[in-house]
């Protein structure tokens, strides 16, 4: 399962970030990483963007980059 | 021990570092950690913005008491950084100072890492980062008070000896822990390294990367949890609270509109009155030089160019000055951030980032602080996209000359019936830059700069009272940085203008001496050399010295019409002009203007790169003349295509 596909407020921990290009690092030096819980809060109007609380703050990425991050449910 | 070594070691018994000459620090830190709220609270009113000459580095220094003995420390506040692996421009400019990488900028004898204590194990990545490059590391943890307050129990004195520097706790709104601070940065200070690393995690492969990156997250997990009783995590917070109604599906995009429409009527309701205030007293000291002083060359100089010019721009500084309030506004509280996440779909459709909102909303005051905010924009191409459509936005400066032809050919017209043509006209002009400005970026993208659709990772960060003392600061600083700028480069190009359409003399007694002046003048030359280009688009001789002198800063096409139709500057000096203008007639007999030479005119106002300015600041944020030279060029054939458009079409359609 990846980040992109649970729903609104489930909370579930990273199990694993694909990083082929310089964008995964990124996500990743934000927290995204390993072992972290995150949960999704909502999806922007038209729907492109998600925003996610990780490590007691809000991060706000495309579905795209989402799709990097497979997670586990809690 | 010699007296020098002696005096140099004053107020610091216990390190023997030299700090009378006065210590450099820098103050480094993730972006919303804090980091402005401390350098401000440290430094009080004595920073300024310094520009170091030939690179792209604009940092703001001020002056740190550290010891009421000791010569104030330099503190330098760097753009904020989430780590050393820089991915945008601001980011590699802060690495590479830190580093001692950047040779203009002196090295720290102490770096101050502001880490958020409500956010530590993100903060905590750049800072052992930077801790492991073994530099001089004092750490302000800022947000205390609102870590202690979310019952995060900081154990301050752990923290510091798992990281092994030293740590201080701060409130910077309620000057807490800052002598403490000051005294732990005297302690700690020593000359830095300069690192040849250029970023951590560089030259390894991916799974190498990975594996370093979370390693370290690992060791941050084990010390945060060693150090802090967390306090129960997930529930849904105020910010989550106030975000379900701005950034709601319908409710955001509602509010994000009219938020914009409060932001536009303030800046031209409120800024009206200010304006014309110096628009008096620039005419008044302008009267006063030419009846008190003796005629003559110097005093046209001083009373047309100088006075003239300057107090034309200045006219602009309360519109500036509110636009910058309420952005700073928004920005402090944590809004910007929500605005972008709200058009990011809208933005990609045309291929550029959700982070270019912030820099194009800043256009409409002014493209040069517009331009300087895409330094957040993570892909150089995107950067470039943004810049290059920036100047589309309709800025202050364009105001007076739609003024001035809505004044002379569209006043008292009414669209529909009710509404004043005038303001449909206006508002027609802000919506065409905007389309302008999504055609090209579309194009851009899709041909010169051509790159994937770019990723978007960026922080929300929490709703917070904006901190007036910050939003003030802000002010002081846009509000110098515009008074140097009119003080010198704007000061320079009236004097050259002024010149331009004062050489050569010509003597003359005749009522119309200064119209018969500018004719004969460089300027006046000029004007009738591009006649036979710009007479397609409906525009004589005297229109084109007024572009020609525009082609510095466009409001000058005022001051320039105003010598040209030889107004005067007694009278009400608009007045006076749009009368002049309704009067001019060709050698024929028909009047120069009409309603369509003047929409053309506005036209050719809108899409022209009529601004020195603009080009200088995106040389030197591109750190190249080939965007610079690009832009003015295909703006100037866009504007030049355009207005041929309006006018030939309008009079085929029979306009006139």
């Amino acid at each position: 399962m990846t980040l992109d596909m649970i729903p609104k407020d489930v909370t579930a921990r990273v199990a694993a970030v694909e990083s082929t290009e310089g964008q995964g690092l990124r996500l990743m030096e934000m927290g995204v990483v390993p072992g972290a819980r995150v949960r999704v809060v909502k999806s922007a109007p038209l729907g492109d963007l998600i925003q996610v609380c990780i490590r007691n703050y809000h991060l706000a990425l495309r579905r795209a980059e989402a799709k990097s991050v497979t997670v586990v449910l809690e | 021990m010699s007296a020098v070594l002696e005096s140099s070691v004053v107020g610091n018994p216990t390190s023997p570092y030299p700090t009378a000459k006065g210590l450099t620090i820098a103050i480094a830190g993730n972006p919303n950690a804090g980091k402005t709220s401390l350098f401000n609270a440290l430094t009080g009113l004595r920073q300024k913005v310094a520009n170091y000459p030939g690179v792209t580095v604009e940092s703001k220094v001020g002056q740190w008491t550290l010891a009421p003995e000791l010569p104030a420390a330099k503190l330098i506040d760097l753009p904020g950084l989430y780590s050393l692996d820089a991915t945008s421009l601001d980011e590699e400019i802060a690495r590479d100072a830190l580093l001692g990488r950047n040779v203009a900028i002196a090295t720290a004898d102490v770096i101050v890492i502001v880490v958020d204590a409500t956010n530590l194990v993100r903060n905590l990545y750049l800072a052992t980062q930077l801790i492991e490059t073994g530099q001089p590391i004092v750490i302000a943890l800022t947000m205390f008070d609102l870590a202690e307050r979310s019952h995060l129990n900081i154990n301050v004195a752990k923290l510091s000896e798992a990281l092994g520097v030293p740590v201080v706790p701060v409130v910077a709104k309620q000057r807490k822990g800052l002598d403490d601070l000051a005294k732990t940065v005297l302690r700690n200070a020593r000359p830095s390294v300069i690192c040849d690393v250029v970023s951590p995690l560089a030259d390894a492969q991916p799974a190498t990367r990975q594996s370093k990156l979370i390693q370290r997250y690992a060791v941050i997990e084990r010390i945060v949890s060693d150090a802090v009783d967390t306090a129960d995590e997930g529930k849904p917070n105020i910010s989550e609270r106030i975000d379900r109604f701005v950034t709601h599906r319908f409710l955001g995009p509602i509010i994000l509109v009219v938020v914009m429409l409060l932001v536009f009527q303030a800046i031209f309701s409120w800024a009206s009155l200010p304006m014309s205030l110096i628009d008096t007293v620039f005419t008044g000291l302008g009267q006063f030089a030419k009846t008190h002083l003796p005629a003559g060359v110097f005093t046209d100089l001083l009373t047309d160019g100088i006075i003239a010019g300057v107090g034309g721009v200045l006219a602009f500084l309360p519109q500036i000055l509110l636009l910058f309030l309420f952005i700073s506004l928004l920005e402090d509280s944590g809004y910007m951030a929500r605005a972008a996440f709200l058009v990011d779909r809208l933005m990609r459709a045309v291929g550029l980032h959700g982070k270019a909102f912030v820099p194009l909303l800043s256009s409409f005051a002014c493209a040069v602080p517009g331009i300087m905010a895409t330094r957040t924009i993570e892909n150089p191409k995107d950067r470039v996209a943004t810049i290059l459509v920036a100047p589309f936005m309709s800025c202050s400066a364009r105001l007076p000359v739609y003024t001035l032809v809505i004044a002379a050919f569209f006043s008292g017209r009414k669209f529909l019936g009710i509404i004043s043509l005038g303001a449909v006209l206006i508002l027609a002009m802000y919506v065409m830059g905007i389309i302008v400005a999504i055609v090209i970026a579309w194009i851009l993208k899709h041909t010169l700069l051509k790159a994937p659709s770019p990723p978007f990772v960026m922080e929300l960060p929490p709703y917070r009272l904006p901190d007036l003392g910050n939003v003030g600061h802000a002010l002081f600083t846009r509000c110098s940085i515009f008074l140097k700028r009119a003080g010198t480069v704007i000061l320079a190009i009236s004097i050259l203008l002024w010149a331009l359409a004062a050489f050569p003399r010509t003597a003359s007694k005749a009522p119309d001496a200064a119209s018969v002046q500018v004719q004969n003048s460089f300027a006046g030359r000029a004007g009738r050399f591009i006649e036979p280009a710009i007479k397609p688009l409906g525009f004589d001789w005297k229109i084109g010295v007024g572009l020609i002198s525009s082609f510095a800063a466009r409001e000058t096409i005022i001051s320039t019409l105003s010598i040209v139709y030889n107004v005067g500057d007694d009278s009400e000096n608009k007045t006076s002009l749009v009368d002049a203008m309704r009067n001019a007639k060709r050698p024929d007999g028909s009047p120069v203007w009409t309603p369509l030479v003047g929409l053309s005119l506005m036209i050719f106002f809108l899409l022209a790169c009529q601004c020195m300015s603009t080009v200088a600041i995106v040389r030197r944020e591109t750190n190249s003349w080939r965007w610079p030279i690009f832009m003015v060029s295909y703006m100037l054939v866009l504007a030049y295509v355009a207005s041929l458009i309006t006018y030939q079409g309008g009079r085929l359609f029979g306009f006139s």
